[in-house]
Formats: structure tokens, sequence, C-alpha cells
């Protein structure tokens, strides 16, 4: 019984499930929301047993139909797959939750099966081992995407939507472009083949750099940052907070892999400029964040500064210590949890208020005490400060930074918290003070509170779980805590 | 050298016997004051007894230490040493008392859950302060420590409120940015952040030297935040628009002692002072120590708000440890640090007192004192005693604080050092006496400025009893803390203790 269990495919599950969820959707719209639901909890219990299933034999892989590579599709998941994997469904749980709540019938219509969609594409792009498959899921994942934006049909939400499309568009198409020269100079589209066979030259350079810039649009990496916040500020919450907290991750990670397979090798100076960018997010996009006046672009600017961090892997672990992996899936799964809470948090507070501008709170950390407890917490993650996720994610940054004399990049890291805080406080300030001209307020769903709450608690227990998503990526990593401290050897 | 099993858990639970009432307290309805009032009083009484049992233990020579794998190469730890229980006893004593004293005054006010689930959670970081095995863990309950006094400073939800935690958050963040840079710094050199008696940086090669020098400063600057060193003292006299309670707790036990608690950790026991003197930077650390307390007290002396002038009081006052800490030698170490229990003692005793003239007669000024010792007769008398105890009159504690220190100075050298305590002296006696003065021997006015009208009528009572032991208890602490300074179970006999341990190794 539990070794069939344990011989289940949950990886085609973790696909198939949403689909037929999101079709039944469609059909049934008056089902959507039970529908919904179960196939997103089904999909937590699938990765769960993926995740079992991947501890006991090691690396998952399976051939669709049972071609495998280089001819049909492979199914494929290590470590870092599991940890997106399991990023992607908490995280999509909860937003779930919230969004049972929060959209009116004839939005909630629209909403779960363009939702599911995302969800199938997701889990593919984590579970994808070839290059092409995964610019499938990529542009299923954007589309989806950017019709959940444009899911209210309001003017601005429009506006943001159109951007999002162009840039995504352009995104796929310089990264398809990339797969094209990839095929033609190594013949094959799978990224283990792939590794073996390609050597750099013109072609390779060429792909490198359509498909860095591709996904760097798509991830929203400073300059190419633009069409972000207008998209993410605009769309209804539970959608903001997909957008921050999962899509543009997909992305990340197609790049993260290319890098850690094939690029890392021979790229050190492209990693050095991805560094640099990073950087420069980090800067430009706490600034943007502390001049808001409306919660939403606030926290949308505060995703612009956080990708920053995600890129200073490139320089500081991709080349170094081998703790990319790692390092890379713990800051993603940190940033999903705090950003995902913070936007629902702030969409508690625009139906609470009507309005989410910050100097008009009006004393919600009495009458919305727990979203604002949301919003708190989550804001420490971000913010870098112990204990949470955010802190443990800065100190390895930090750490690799300092042991490699990167000085300019620890400093940056340094103000980024302290800008970062500046602009958490300053909603924080205004939500214990009384407004100039009270407001009637709206009662806000519980429901709607605690996802907000809980999401934002998993980012903080995240900090104590830094070994154990380590070990995961790491398998070979033993982990003790000893007298001298925690011996961790490879 | 471990305690029987089991023992390990006790610092775990000395920081769940704050953290648990707190997390609970936190989803109460407002109208459950019995409940909460169980669950905080239970939870200070459970840490006294913890302690106590730690301090037996300790006393006999066992550690209690647990940790737990956190980040490559660092564990989270929690260690019950001498100082640390030191630490511990103040906070936990004076939790109870301050604990009481809130419930007092806030009786009747709103938003009380969320006050004294903050009040725990301070509680708690302080804990967890008191006891971290390493560098890391230190920074992790400072760095919480400034999390949870946030809501505490802005309670009232006023603008002033607003304006006065962003100035806090200004400092005591940019503070702990600068810790941070100076740890990790520290710790891409050592590779190690453990708390250890001789320090860790000993066997260093000279190379090293110029970069320890800059961390210490990172470290000291981000550490004089909370300790108010001067320049970075500006966040402390803002963050008395708190209530009455907090201010106490910000001043007597948590943020400030925090602060003065890490300086004495990374001297002793990441320097280790013999080496810190080799290195050249106690000398320096001694010179702000001195400007700190002379500029606090002049400062003082202008103030006409009496928590106004309390906080520049606690400023000059809190540089003593440091001064101690920084000259080499036992008997200034022994000066410095049983000035942390002293000063605790004797601060809060002040402010205690303070919060009771406002919440009864409405008076937070000085020039408003006149003749109040008549009207309350108890507290001004604990307020005496106080007062006395800062400017150093035997025999109350603040006295045996100064005098080791002098003893300490002259036995490493340091004369300098005699001129500042005695000037401090003269200064504390110049902004206090005049207070006691007014308060003691001019006449009562007609009537008594009260405009609040949180200021509830007592009937001819000197005030509510929750308000009136906690100060009355605290001062006679003070006192006896000083009278009895040669028992074995006075702060400055364990103190004897430490600085046995510190400079004699084995």
């Amino acid at each position: 019984m539990l070794i069939g269990l344990l011989n289940i495919d949950w990886g085609v599950i973790t696909i198939m499930l949403p689909l037929a969820g999101g079709i039944a959707c469609v059909l049934w719209p008056a089902m959507s929301k039970p529908a919904g639901l179960i196939s997103v909890t089904g999909v937590v219990l699938a990765i769960a047993g993926l995740g079992w299933r991947i501890m006991e034999n090691g690396t998952y892989r399976h051939a669709v139909g049972g071609w495998g590579a280089p001819l049909g599709i492979d199914l494929f998941a290590d470590g870092l797959s599991l940890v997106m994997l399991i990023m992607t469904a908490l995280v999509g749980l909860g937003i779930s939750f919230y969004a049972k709540r929060f959209f009116s019938p004839c939005d909630a219509v629209r909403f779960w099966p363009i939702w599911l969609l995302l969800l199938a594409a997701l889990n593919a792009l984590f579970l994808s081992a070839d290059i092409f498959n995964l610019y499938v899921a990529l542009e299923m994942t954007g589309l989806a995407a950017v019709a959940l934006t444009a899911l209210t049909g309001r003017i601005d939400a429009l506006g943001g939507a159109m951007r999002y499309l162009l840039a995504t568009l352009l995104g796929s198409l310089a990264y398809l472009l990339g797969v094209v020269l990839l095929y033609h100079d190594a013949g094959s589209v799978d990224i283990a083949t792939l590794a073996q066979r390609i050597e750099p030259n013109a072609a390779v350079w060429t792909a490198l750099g359509l498909m860095s810039a591709g996904l760097a649009l798509k991830t929203a990496l400073f300059p190419l940052s633009f069409w972000l916040p207008p998209a993410h500020a605009s769309a209804p919450a539970p959608v903001s907070a997909l957008l921050s907290a999962l899509v543009i991750k997909a992305s990340f990670y197609i790049l993260l892999r290319l890098w850690l397979e094939l690029f890392g090798a021979f790229a050190e100076g492209v990693s050095m400029l991805l560094g640099l960018l990073g950087a420069a997010a980090i800067l430009w996009g706490s600034l943007q964040a502390l001049r808001q006046t409306r919660i939403k672009l606030l926290v949308a600017y505060s995703t612009v500064a956080q990708i920053g961090y995600l890129f200073l892997i490139y320089p500081l672990a991709l080349v170094s210590n081998g703790m990319a992996a790692s390092m890379a899936a713990y800051l993603a799964f940190s940033h999903a949890l705090a950003k995902s809470a913070m936007f629902l948090a702030a969409g508690n507070l625009m139906q609470f208020g009507g309005h989410d501008r910050i100097a008009d709170l009006d004393r919600a950390v009495q009458r919305l005490p727990l979203t604002v407890a949301a919003f708190a917490l989550a804001g420490v993650s971000i913010m870098g400060l112990p204990p949470s996720s955010g802190f443990v994610g800065k100190w390895l940054l930090l750490d690799a930074a300092m042991s490699q004399g990167r000085w300019d990049l620890a400093v940056v890291m340094i103000i980024g918290g302290l800008l970062a805080a500046g602009y958490i406080f300053k909603v924080l300030g205004y939500a214990f003070t009384q407004a100039e001209v009270p407001h009637d307020a709206r009662a806000v769903p519980a429901e709607m509170e605690w996802a907000a709450l809980l999401l934002a608690i998993g980012a903080i227990l995240l900090g104590f779980m830094a070994p154990q998503i380590f070990a995961l990526i790491h398998p070979d990593l033993a982990v003790n805590a000893s007298e001298a401290g925690t011996v961790w050897t490879a | 050298m471990d305690g029987m099993s089991g023992n390990a858990w006790l610092p775990l639970m000395v920081v769940a016997s704050a953290l648990l009432p707190g997390l609970i307290i936190f989803g109460l309805p407002e109208e459950k004051v019995r409940l909460r009032t169980v669950l905080n009083l239970t939870g200070a009484f459970a840490k006294i007894i913890f302690t106590g049992w730690m301090l037996w233990g300790v006393y006999h020579g066992y550690q209690y230490e647990i940790r737990v794998a956190f980040l490559p190469g660092l564990d989270l730890a929690l260690r019950a040493d001498s100082l640390s229980l030191l630490f511990i006893a103040l906070s936990s004593v004076l939790w109870l008392l301050t604990t009481v004293y809130a419930i007092g005054y806030l009786e009747g006010s709103p938003h009380r859950s969320r006050f004294f689930g903050f009040f725990s959670l301070c509680v708690t970081s302080t804990s967890g302060v008191a006891m971290s095995g390493n560098l890391i863990t230190f920074l992790v309950f400072y760095e919480l420590l400034t999390l949870v006094t946030y809501p505490l400073v802005v309670h009232r939800g006023t603008e002033a409120a607003r304006r006065a935690g962003q100035i806090y958050l200004t400092y005591t963040i940019s503070g702990g940015a600068l810790l941070l840079f100076g740890v990790i710094w520290l710790y891409s050199i050592t590779g190690t952040l453990e708390f250890s008696p001789q320090g860790i940086l000993y066997d260093l090669d000279t190379a090293y030297y110029p970069a320890l020098i800059a961390i210490f400063a990172l470290l000291i600057a981000g550490l004089g935040v909370k300790a108010a060193l001067v320049p970075l003292h500006g966040w402390l006299p803002e963050a008395m628009v708190a209530p009455a309670p907090v201010s106490a707790l910000l001043h007597a036990v948590a943020v400030v002692k925090a602060g003065a608690f890490g300086i004495a950790r990374v001297v002793y026991d990441i320097y280790g002072i013999d080496f810190a003197a080799e290195l050249g930077v106690t000398g320096p650390l001694a010179a702000l120590a001195a400007i700190t307390i002379l500029y606090g007290s002049l400062r003082a002396l202008a103030q006409d708000n009496l928590k106004r002038r309390l906080a520049f009081s606690t400023v000059s006052q809190v540089s003593y440890i440091t001064l101690g800490v920084a000259i080499v030698g036992p008997l200034a170490t022994i000066g410095g640090v049983v000035h942390l229990v002293h000063q605790g003692l004797m601060k809060i005793t002040l402010f205690f007192c303070a919060g009771n003239l406002a919440e009864t007669l409405g008076i937070h000024k000085v020039r408003e004192m006149n003749g109040v010792g008549r009207r309350m007769p108890w507290t001004m008398a604990a307020f005496t005693l106080g007062a006395f105890g800062m400017i150093g009159v035997p025999p109350v504690a603040g006295f045996i604080s100064k005098w080791y220190l002098g003893l300490g100075a002259l036995e490493s050298g340091e004369n300098w050092v005699i001129p500042v305590l005695i000037g401090s002296s003269l200064l504390n006696a110049a902004y206090f006496l005049p207070v006691l003065h007014r308060a003691w021997f001019r006449d009562p006015p007609d009537s008594w400025p009260v405009t609040r009208d949180t200021v509830r009528d007592l009937g001819d009572k000197e005030t509510a009893w929750a308000l009136l032991l906690p100060p009355v208890i605290t001062a006679l602490l003070a006192l006896f803390a000083g009278l009895l300074a040669s028992a074995w179970f006075s702060p400055l006999e364990w103190v004897q203790l430490i600085a046995q341990r510190a400079f004699h190794h084995p």
C-alpha cells in the first residue's frame, strides 16, 4: 500500500489536477469555488507525495507517455524544483482561501479557471527538464497572469495589463529565439544533454544574451521593471499577490537553471552585470517605495527592490561557493510568503477603508489588528530583521559578500534594509494614528485577515527552517548542532 | 560541565514564561481583565522561580545551555552564566513590579491586551538578550527588542507618539544595521561568534588588528544607540511620550540595559578585556562614556519636564556601566557591572514616582512639584531615596557603584576618572536636590494641576495601591542593595563572582 503510494507519478498529478479543475470551472461556473479549492488542496497533497518520493528515491524523472528524452517530454524534479513547488502550493493555498471571500460571484467565475491554469503552468514549469517545455510553460504562465491582471476590467487595470502583456510577450520571444539558437547549435533542447554539448561560441553567447534579457524583463529586473508597478498595483489584491509572489519567480527560476547547468561556467562577466543590476534595483526600488503615498504601489516597488536581492546571488554564490541553488530557493520562498501576505493585507486595508492612502489608515491597528499584524510580520521579513526568513536570506548574502570582499554589495544590502524599514514603518506608524477625517469602515471577512496573517507567520517561521530547506536541496549536507557551532559538511 | 538532564530547558523556560502569556494575551478580549492579570502575574512569578533555580545552579558551578542549528556554521544558543543571570534576575524582579504598576496605571484605559502582549514580548527579548550564548543569538533578540518596543512607544496613537516612534526607529534600526555590519564582518574573519571568557580574537594575526578596531567601532556604535552613548542618545528623551510603565521599562530594564549589556559582552566575551586593552580600544570607549556621563547631567539640569530630566539622567547614569567595562581591572568591572542592577532599581523608582505624580495630581513639570511631599509622602520618600542613590549618597546603592568605579580607576592608573565621577555627582546633586527641596520644603499650591480626565478620584488616599507599592519596594531594594552590599545575597557579591571568573582564568 505505502510502496504503491510512493510510486504514483505525483508530478503528473500536480499539472493535471489543476487543469481538470480549471475545465470543471468553465463547464460548471457555479461550482468554481469548490472546484478551485479542491484542486489547490489536491496539489498541496500531491506535492507532499512528490517530496516524499524525492526524499526516498532521489531525483524524480518521469517520461510522459513512455517516450524519454530527447524524443519525448520528461518531467524532472530535484530539490530545487521541489522547494519551488512547495512555495507555489503553500502560497497558492493561502491566496485561494483569501480569494474565496474576496471576489464577487461575477469576478469569481473568471478568476478560478485562470488561476488554476496558472497553477498548472507554474507546476509544469518547475517540473520541466528541457528548454522548450520551459518556454511553453512560461508562455502559459505569462498569458494567464496577464488575463488575471485585467480581470476586473477597470481602466487602470487594463492599462497595466496591456503594458504587462507587451513586456511578457517580448520577453518570451527573446527567450524562444535563444532556444532556437541553442537547438541549432547543439541539436537538443534537453538541459542535461545541452550541458554536455555546448561550448562558448558566438551562437551560444547570442542565445545567452537573448535568454537572459528576455527572462530579466519578465522577472522585472531593474531597469526592465517599468511594467511591474502599474500591473501589480492595479490588479485585485489576490492577483497582485500571485504575480509578485509566484509569477516573477517562474522566469527567475528558468534563468537560474540555465545559469546553474549551462552558462554559469563561462559567463562570469554577465554574472557580475546581473549583480550590479540587482544592486541598482535594491536602491532604486526601495527609494521609489519610500516615495509612494499608496500602499499597493509601495508594496509593488518593494517587489522591484526585493528582486534585486535575488540577482545578487549571481555574483556572490554562483561562481564560488556552490550554495546558489539553495540560497536562491530560500530567498524566493521567503519573498513569496512575505510579499503575498503584504499584498493580501493591503487588499484588506483597501476593502476596510475603501482606499489605500497611507496617511489615512485611521487606527487600523485597533480596528483591523490581524491585518496590521500580517503587514508588520511580513514587513519584518522584507526589511531583513530577525527573527525572520528575510533576515536569514540577507545574512547568507552578506556572509557571501564579506567573504569575497564584495563590500560594495554588502553596503547596498545594508542600505536596502534601512530603506525598507523606512517604507514599512511609514505604513505602520499611520496605522496607529487617527485620520483627520474619520471614515466609515467596511467589515473584512475573518478568512481574509487570517490568510494574510498565516502567510506572514510562515515568512517568520521559515527563518528557523534554513537547515531543513538547505538539506532538501543538498541532501549530502549533514546538519548537526554541536559545541563549536553547527557543522555543515559536504 | 552540564547539570542534570532537563536542566538545559531552564533557559528556554525563562524565555517561554514571558512569551507564552504574551501570545495568549494578544488574543484576549479587552474586558477580560482578571484573566489577563492572572496570566501576567503567573508568567512573572514563573520567571522568578526559574531564575532562582538557575542562580542556585550557576553559583554551584553548573552551566545551563540549549542550542539549535540556525545558519550555516551558526547556532541559536541560550546559555545562563553568571553575567546573564545578573541581568535576568534584575529583569524578572522588575518585570513583576512593573506589571503590577502597569495594571494599576492603565486601569480602564483602552487597548490593554495589545499593551500587555507587547510588554511581555519585550521581557521575552530582554531574557533572550541576557542569555544569548553567542553574538548571532544576541543580534536576533536585540533586534526583536527594537521591534516589540515600537508599539509600546506609539501606544497612545497620537501624532506626537507617531513622530516619537519614527525617531526611536530611525536611531535603533540604523544602530541595528551598524551592528549587523560589524557582526558579519567579524564573522568573516573569525568564523565563530561564540561568547567565550577570554574572547575569541586573541590568537588572530596582527594584520587583522586595523579591521578589528573598525569592527569594534561598528559594534559599539550599534550598541551605543540603545545604551544612549552621546551622540547616539537622541531617541531617548523623545521616547518619553510613552506611558510611564513603558518609560520605566525602557530606561531601567530593557532597552538601555540591552545596549550596555551588549557592550559588556563585546568587551569581555568577544574581544576579551586584555586583548581589547592591547588593541587600544578601551581608552576611547572610556572617554566616550565619561563625555556621556557629563553631557547627560548637564542637559538634565536644564529640563523642566520631570520625565525629560529623568531621561537625560538615564543617558548619564547608564554610561557608568560602560565606563566600568572600559576601565581595565577587576574593581572597575565590579563597579560598572553592579551598576547594571543599581541603576535599574533607582531609575525605575524615579519613573514610577513620576508616573504617580502625573496620574494622581497631573504634575508633569518640576516647577509644579512645590510641596508635593506633603500630599504624597510615600511616593516622594521613594523618589528621594532614588535621587540620593543617583547622587551617590551612602548607603544607597549608587554609592557602591561609584566607590568601586573610583577604586577601579585608581587601581588601573586612570586617575582622570576621579574628577569625572566627582563632577558628575555634583551635577546629579544640582539637578535632583532642587526637585527635592521643592517637594519637601515649599508650600503646596492651592490646587494641583489636575487637567487630564484620566486622573481618577482616590478620596484622601495618596494614590492607588498598585501604583504606590512598586516604587516603595524598588526604593527599599535600592537602599538595601547598598546597605547590605557585603551580604551573601547582594548584587555586589554576585558581581564579585563575575569579576573573579572574568579576570582569573583557570
